[in-house]
């Protein structure tokens, strides 16, 4: 029997409220582990970016910790000071945008987007940046004579396959992806998500997926979380909750998709 | 001309024209500098009697410095007689009645824009660089908060990807001039728009140099024997400029040239731009 | 009680007599004439001629005189005369290359072909008020020098004056000579070109209308967006090519006769710039250009303008475009002082009808805020219930 795997990332009873309106985050509790994909689903406003978003370091929450395993302790993201929580992010957590556009810097080259966080990590080898952007660009199915070329020409589909490379050329610890196939038609999203899923395996990251759609979840996730106004209202493995959900919300959203 | 006439007398204004509290504002910045190499100290910029952005931060610095015993070198380009070089220098005669020369080896302050003297400086000079642009992120980063941030958690990674970007286009670094360096390992500076060819002599310098940048309201140091490194890859070392051809003059090949047209035809010629050191080399007695 | 406010053309008649009255000022103190703006404000008339798009120091003078100094309200004043002026034929391209040079600077090179002229400039002055200049007598003889003015008489007498320095340059002189490594002027072969006195730019704009839109832009407004792009919002690295300030004669062709003839001089000047561009695969890294002209001694504008008529061929260069400066609809629509002054003081006319409509739509804002604050729920976190987490171990 497999041994279980480390704990990666575990979040307590995190909550984040903007200006005076309904919290986009309540105490939202969960853990994570290496190799373990975590779907969070809801419809738009349902809290599930806010939450990424903390996890991610890029919004403080108002209360709750995001703890994060570095190589020998265990990391408490947001009580560490900015300076050192700056140097552990950009190799432990990636953020994979929804839009490509964000996590890219368009008038840069593809293999340049994928050596800059390498550079960053203190990459200082060409021939071997390089080398790692081509390998790179092989595994996310770019063709590698596209190296030179400045990602604003690509196609919605192709920059988001630069993107996750971008995002997982420095191993990442732990990665979190906002609606990944969000804005790209339906043969691209299939492709991606393949792509996605034996990305993952490879690897062996601890991933959370936020989405909207139900298919993705399915797909992707070993685990789900559902999550409404703010609120995590049910939880469990991926077949069981989107097979035999029990909130009435979660059966909406399942029902929903079946009809779509 | 009549505007350099007046307020010819000491009385109007302070020695080296900058009143002494302000001198001792810029003072301080500077010993931050100092003991913070590379990091930029912001300051309380002055407006002075020559427009920003042509030597107002240089200026500052080199009126924070200067005493009656100081002997003052001023070059533009490397050249002792362009009319920057010799308008910054007769600013200085006039408000501070110091001496001045155009013999690197004699002067206690250069202040330079663009170039560092071929000579060797010495532990008993300072060089003062002019600087437009003090933050060498600025051209990947404009917003200056972002910036700031970068600095402080160390974070040049997007300057690493300029000089990829360079090599995978054209097979090298396209920097040739205001080269960033990252100073005692520590900050990423910009060591004012001279050649990269001067870059090496920042390395473990004996001289304190300084960095004022007036318009941007910055001061950086590199002190004596501080280690300065051109970014570059380990596969792509740093290297300067090379002349195929040497002075026309004097005949030095280790020296920085500037291109002399001759005609409109594209006839041309090669000279030293450290006009001290070719007169050196030729055996000429330069003025002081 | 409510009196409304009548009576504005009685206001309208005093502000004006209250307007004579402190344009001139204290009649001790002797009335400026004109003439002594041409002469004496020489800049200030440049500027108004430049912006006004209309050579005439004479007018520009008075134009000054009339907005007491205004540069801006001069320069509308002198546009707004242009406008009435019957256009009666088509100059030649002005040849700058015949100019008689007043001051001209190469900065690519020590020394260029033709040689460095300072001349004229403020460049290498200590700024530091002068005592002597309070005085009534100019404290230098200078009857040595030949004045400004007197250039375009030079001009029409061809009389080869000493300190008139009339070099025959060529128009691509020092670095712009160098055809292998500077991309070639632009033809002007290219058609019609445009006019944007009497058809309105249209965007995409092309260069012809750009650089006519530059040549009136407001010197603020060009100088702010250059210095923007230096500063880090753009990637500009400029070379002056060459800088020029001196007179040209101004040819005109005469269809009926087929004779080409000389109809006077105007003072201008000419900034050429090259930037090094390495964007566009199909041509080899080169330097691009960048080209400002402007009439009068106006050198802050010349190099302006040319630096954005550069930042504004981004996009033919293949460079991404992603600064104000490199947009030529948020360059040309606002660089207008004419058109920017009007707006902006346009705030000072009576708006009392929209915004009593405003206020209502204010208060139907507040009255729904005031009604969702009461709701439950608002600002307060819910107690949540909270999730078990898996796997403790």
């Amino acid at each position: 029997m497999k041994a279980r795997a480390r704990e990666i990332l575990r979040v307590e009873r995190l909550s984040k409220t903007f200006g005076g309106r309904v919290p986009a985050c309540s105490a939202v509790s969960f853990s994570l582990r290496q190799g373990e994909v975590l779907g969070i689903v809801g419809e738009s406003g349902s809290g599930k970016s806010t939450l990424l978003r903390c996890l991610a370091g890029r919004i403080q929450p108002d209360e709750g910790k995001v703890l994060i395993a570095s190589d020998d302790h265990i990391i408490d993201l947001w009580t560490m000071d900015e300076a050192s929580r700056e140097q552990f992010l950009p190799t432990t957590v990636s953020l994979i945008h929804q839009n490509p556009r964000d996590g890219l810097r368009l008038d840069i080259s593809a293999g340049g987007n994928i050596a800059e966080p390498l550079m960053a990590a203190g990459g200082r080898h060409y021939g071997s940046l390089r080398t790692t952007a081509l390998e790179w660009l092989q595994k996310v199915d770019i063709e590698k004579r596209r190296i030179d070329d400045l990602p604003e020409i690509f196609s919605g589909g192709m920059q988001q396959r630069l993107q996750i490379a971008r995002g997982l050329a420095t191993h990442p610890r732990l990665v979190l992806m906002d609606e990944p196939t969000g804005g790209l038609d339906v043969s691209v999203q299939a492709k991606l998500l393949d792509l996605l899923r034996s990305l993952v395996r490879e690897l062996g990251i601890a991933v959370v997926v936020v989405t909207h759609d139900i298919g993705v979840a399915r797909l992707l996730a070993d685990r789900l979380m559902v999550m409404q106004r703010g609120r995590v209202i049910e939880e469990g493995l991926t077949d069981q909750v989107l097979d035999d959900p029990h909130h009435a919300y979660t059966q909406l959203l399942v029902s929903s998709v079946l009809q779509g | 001309m009549g505007i350099d006439l007046a307020f010819d007398d000491h009385g109007v204004y302070s020695f080296a024209y900058l009143d002494e509290m302000t001198k001792r504002m810029i003072r301080r910045a500077i010993l931050k500098a100092v003991a913070v190499p590379g990091y930029q100290v912001p300051f309380g910029s002055r407006e002075m009697p020559l427009p920003p952005g042509w030597g107002t931060g240089g200026l500052q610095v080199t009126a924070s410095l200067l005493g009656r015993e100081d002997m003052l070198k001023v070059i533009d380009q490397g050249a002792d007689d362009t009319t920057n070089a010799i308008s910054i220098r007769r600013f200085f005669a006039r408000v501070a009645g110091v001496a001045t020369t155009e013999r690197t080896g004699e002067a206690t302050v250069i202040q330079t824009r663009h170039r560092i003297p071929e000579r060797a400086l010495t532990e008993d000079q300072i060089i003062v660089f002019q600087q437009p642009q003090p933050e060498p992120l600025r051209r990947f980063i404009p917003h200056e908060v972002v910036a700031r941030k970068l600095h402080a958690f160390a974070q040049y990674g997007v300057m690493y990807v300029r000089l990829y970007e360079d090599i995978s286009r054209l097979g090298h670094v396209a920097m040739s001039s205001d080269y960033p360096v990252i100073v005692n390992g520590r900050y990423l500076a910009s060591p004012s728009p001279i050649p990269k060819f001067d870059n090496p002599k920042l390395h473990r310098s004996r001289a304190l140099a300084l960095f004022g940048a007036g318009r941007e309201r910055r001061i950086h140091a590199i002190p004596p024997f501080t280690d300065v490194k051109s970014l570059d890859f380990v596969d792509h070392p740093f290297t300067v400029q090379h002349f195929e051809s040497c002075c026309s003059l004097c005949g030095a090949q280790d020296s920085y040239l500037d291109e002399i047209l001759l005609d409109d035809g594209g006839r041309r010629a090669f000279v030293c731009s450290d006009t001290a050191y070719c007169a050196e080399q030729r055996g000429e007695r330069t003025k002081s | 009680m409510i009196t409304s406010i009548k009576g504005g053309e009685a206001a309208i008649a005093a502000s004006h007599r209250l307007l004579a009255k402190r344009r001139r000022g204290d009649p001790a103190i002797a009335n400026l004439s004109v003439g002594q703006i041409r002469e004496q404000l020489s800049l200030a008339v440049d500027r108004v001629m430049s912006e006004g798009s209309l050579y005439d120091p004479e007018l520009a003078a008075l134009a000054i005189k009339q907005a007491e100094g205004d540069l801006v309200e001069a320069i509308y004043l002198l546009r707004a005369f242009r406008t009435t002026l019957t256009r009666f034929g088509h100059a030649e391209p002005i040849d700058t290359a015949a100019m008689i040079v007043r001051r001209r600077i190469a900065t690519t090179h020590k020394d260029v072909p033709g040689g460095q002229l300072l001349g004229p400039t403020y460049d290498y002055t200590h700024r530091m008020l002068d005592i002597a200049l309070m005085g009534e007598a100019g404290h230098e003889n200078l009857s040595d020098l030949t004045g400004e003015r007197e250039a375009e008489d030079e001009l029409e007498n061809t009389a080869a004056d000493a300190d008139a320095v009339a070099s025959a340059l060529r128009r691509d002189c020092g670095v712009l000579a160098r055809t292998d490594l500077v991309e070639p002027a632009l033809s002007e072969a290219h058609g019609k070109v445009a006019d944007i006195t009497r058809a309105p730019v249209m965007f995409p704009s092309r260069r012809d209308e750009r650089l006519q839109s530059l040549a009136r832009g407001d010197e603020g407004f060009l100088m702010g967006l250059c210095y923007s792009t230096m500063r880090g919002y753009g990637r500009s690295h400029p070379f002056i090519a060459e800088l020029r300030y001196g007179d040209a004669t101004v040819v005109l062709t005469v269809p009926e006769l087929d004779i080409s003839v000389g109809i006077g001089a105007v003072r201008l000047t000419e900034c050429q710039t090259v930037h090094l561009t390495s964007r566009d695969d199909s041509v080899p890294p080169r330097y691009t250009r960048g080209y400002g002209l402007v009439l009068g001694h106006g050198e802050r504008k010349a190099i302006s303008m040319a630096m954005l008529d550069r930042t504004l061929r981004s996009a033919e260069l293949g460079e991404t475009v992603a600064y104000p400066a490199q947009d030529d609809e948020f360059v040309l629509s606002h660089c207008d002082s004419v058109a920017a002054s009007g707006l902006v003081q346009h705030l000072k006319l009576p708006h009392y009808v929209d915004f009593q409509a405003e206020l209502q739509l204010l208060s139907q804002m507040r009255a729904d805020y005031a009604k969702r604050r009461a709701e439950p729920g608002f600002k307060t976190a819910d107690p949540a219930t909270i999730t078990e987490t898996l796997g403790g171990d």
